[in-house]
């Protein structure tokens, strides 16, 4: 149910994504969603992987600090209004999100919601019970 | 003008009183500081046997780890109810040092800055705006009782709020202004942004001290603030300012050698340079009671100027500061050590952390920024935690150091990797 996620701490200059993009591309780790977050001095990027050990020692290894965090991947139809249902249901139970990014599978049918609760299980727990498919972290990897 | 007689001494009287208050001093800390007793025992060093000022080279040296050891009464030689004041150094236990004073002490330190305000061209006349910090450092409360010794009358502003600073001293027609120098030329960019001409003011002198500057920015302050700007010097390990003073030839500063018995020593060697060379600024305080100090190493540098002083002192001049022989910086008036920082992150962090501290001067101002190699320890993907630390950061080390600092993360191994404490630090200040 829960998705590991790889974060990465970026200083703001130039060809330092690129760098990062070139690094999982010479170890074969192909990136399935990525979101930066930023302010005037940093930015945090976080990434899911196919590959999420491999990626993590490629990065490591070139200097990079690297955190793992635990993420949920919750699919809903890729239609209007897809998104506004998950959220109207997480502040209806009172969640937390810390932070969220989307992707549209492959297919183009669905989307995927990448969430980070501050109460995971909880979370997973209200968002099964309310009918909203969580999908697993094979599932994730190799969309 | 001149405060008082002892300024003019002929030099062999005074050699004769600095000996006598030498043999006192040096007799009394052996009987009531336990630091000094132990040091003599050490050294096998018989106080009865100073018999001339050249015997002072057997003295041993005092440093600032010394009091930072003793912190915080254990270099007092009186006891606490005969101490009136207490002042420190900023700094967590360890690294802050406590100096205490008698009511003897303070009275002494008001007559040596009424002294250094004559000097400077400052009188019973003068209103004297005191923009030091009041507190724990020394400069405000140092300035202000001996400006009141001499008869001013005091503005005690304390330092900060430059604008108010400004309607203060057009409302209550300022004639001195005390402050470190960076301040004085904010305080003159202020005003011009203000539209304010600094001629329809009152101010005709400046007195600065506290932090390092240059012949340049004396002339820079004088002609924008048309004052005349004087350099004063003191730590407050030795008393505070009011060690020595400008006067109005603003060419060295006059030592109150009655007071403080000056060494210039090679910081090597610990041998006296030759006569008019630079070196290690080295003070024995001759009748403080309650903090005295032997052969106090300032680690500031600076050399003697043996010509007589046109102003008719005979107390003998040293050059401006010149450089630190230890990684101290000031900032903003403030003294700040490395090693300070590097313990305060090492809190934070857990771990030895990489930073380098990067000191600019901007618009007449110190900047400082704490980078900060970023490790998993406190990397977070949430960018609320992420920034909550680096406020954390900020926070601490501007309680901690008592000057605000700016924290820039920056990615692992991305930082410069240089031998030696000191070399952390770039310094971008051009004085």
């Amino acid at each position: 149910m829960r998705v590991e996620q790889i974060a990465v701490f970026l200083e703001n200059k130039s060809g330092r994504l690129a760098e990062i993009t070139s690094i999982l591309a010479e170890n074969n780790i192909n990136i399935r969603a990525l979101a930066v977050a930023d302010t005037a001095d940093f930015g945090i990027l976080r990434l899911i992987v196919d590959k999420v050990d491999e990626a993590e020692t490629a990065l490591k290894e070139k200097g990079f600090t690297v955190g793992k965090t635990m993420v949920i991947a919750v699919e809903v139809p890729d239609r209007t209004g897809g998104l506004a249902e998950v959220l109207d249901c997480v502040q209806k139970i009172g969640l937390n999100v810390e932070y969220m990014y989307a992707f549209v599978n492959k297919t183009g049918e669905n989307a995927v919601l990448i969430f980070r609760f501050d109460d995971m299980t909880r979370a997973i727990n209200s968002l099964q019970e309310n009918g909203f498919t969580i999908l697993e972290s094979s599932q994730v990897y190799n969309l | 003008m001149i405060w008082d007689q002892n300024e003019q001494m002929a030099s062999g009287d005074l050699a004769e009183l600095q000996l006598d208050r030498l043999q006192k001093i040096v007799g009394r800390v052996a009987t009531h500081v336990p630091f000094y007793r132990n040091k003599f025992k050490e050294d096998k060093f018989d106080p009865a046997s100073l018999i001339s000022l050249d015997d002072i080279r057997r003295l041993p040296f005092t440093t600032k780890q010394d009091l930072r050891n003793n912190y915080p009464y254990g270099m007092f030689a009186v006891p606490l109810r005969d101490v009136v004041r207490i002042h420190s150094s900023s700094g967590t236990t360890g690294m802050a040092t406590v100096v205490g004073y008698t009511q003897n002490d303070i009275d002494t330190w008001s007559n040596l800055i009424a002294r250094i305000l004559t000097a400077a061209g400052v009188s019973t006349h003068d209103v004297i705006q005191i923009a030091f910090g009041y507190g724990l450092f020394t400069g405000g409360f140092g300035l202000h009782y001996g400006a009141e010794k001499l008869g001013a009358s005091v503005i005690p502003i304390s330092a900060g709020n430059t604008r108010r600073q400004i309607q203060i001293m057009q409302d209550f027609k300022t004639t001195a202004l005390v402050c470190t120098p960076s301040y004085a030329l904010k305080i003159a960019d202020v005003m011009m942004d203000q539209g304010i001409n600094p001629n329809g003011l009152s101010l005709k002198f400046g007195l600065f001290g506290a932090e390092p500057w240059s012949e340049k920015m004396r002339q820079e302050i004088s002609e924008r603030l048309g004052i005349l700007a004087t350099d004063n010097y003191g730590l407050s390990e030795v008393m505070g300012p009011g060690v020595a003073g400008e006067c109005e030839h603003c060419n060295g500063l006059h030592v109150n050698e009655d007071h403080f018995l000056l060494e210039i020593l090679d910081p090597a060697t610990l041998e006296p340079v030759k006569p008019g060379e630079v070196g290690e600024l080295v003070i024995t305080t001759l009748i403080k009671e309650a903090f005295p100090v032997v052969r106090y190493r300032t680690r500031d540098l600076t050399r003697l100027l043996p010509e007589p002083c046109p102003c008719g002192r005979t107390f003998r001049r040293i050059e401006r500061i010149t450089g630190r022989t230890d990684d101290m910086l000031i900032i903003k008036g403030v003294n700040v050590f490395p090693t300070q920082i590097e313990s305060i992150l090492f809190d934070i962090e857990g771990t030895q952390p990489h930073y380098n501290l990067i000191i600019e001067r901007e618009h007449n101002e110190d900047k400082v920024t704490v980078m900060i190699e970023v490790v998993e320890s406190i990397f977070f993907d949430e960018m609320k935690k992420q920034r909550t630390m680096v406020d954390h950061i900020k926070k601490r080390l501007a309680s901690e150091l008592g000057v605000g600092v700016h924290v820039k993360l920056v990615e692992e191994r991305s930082l410069e990797r240089f031998n030696g404490k000191g070399a952390r630090v770039i310094d971008r200040r051009e004085l």
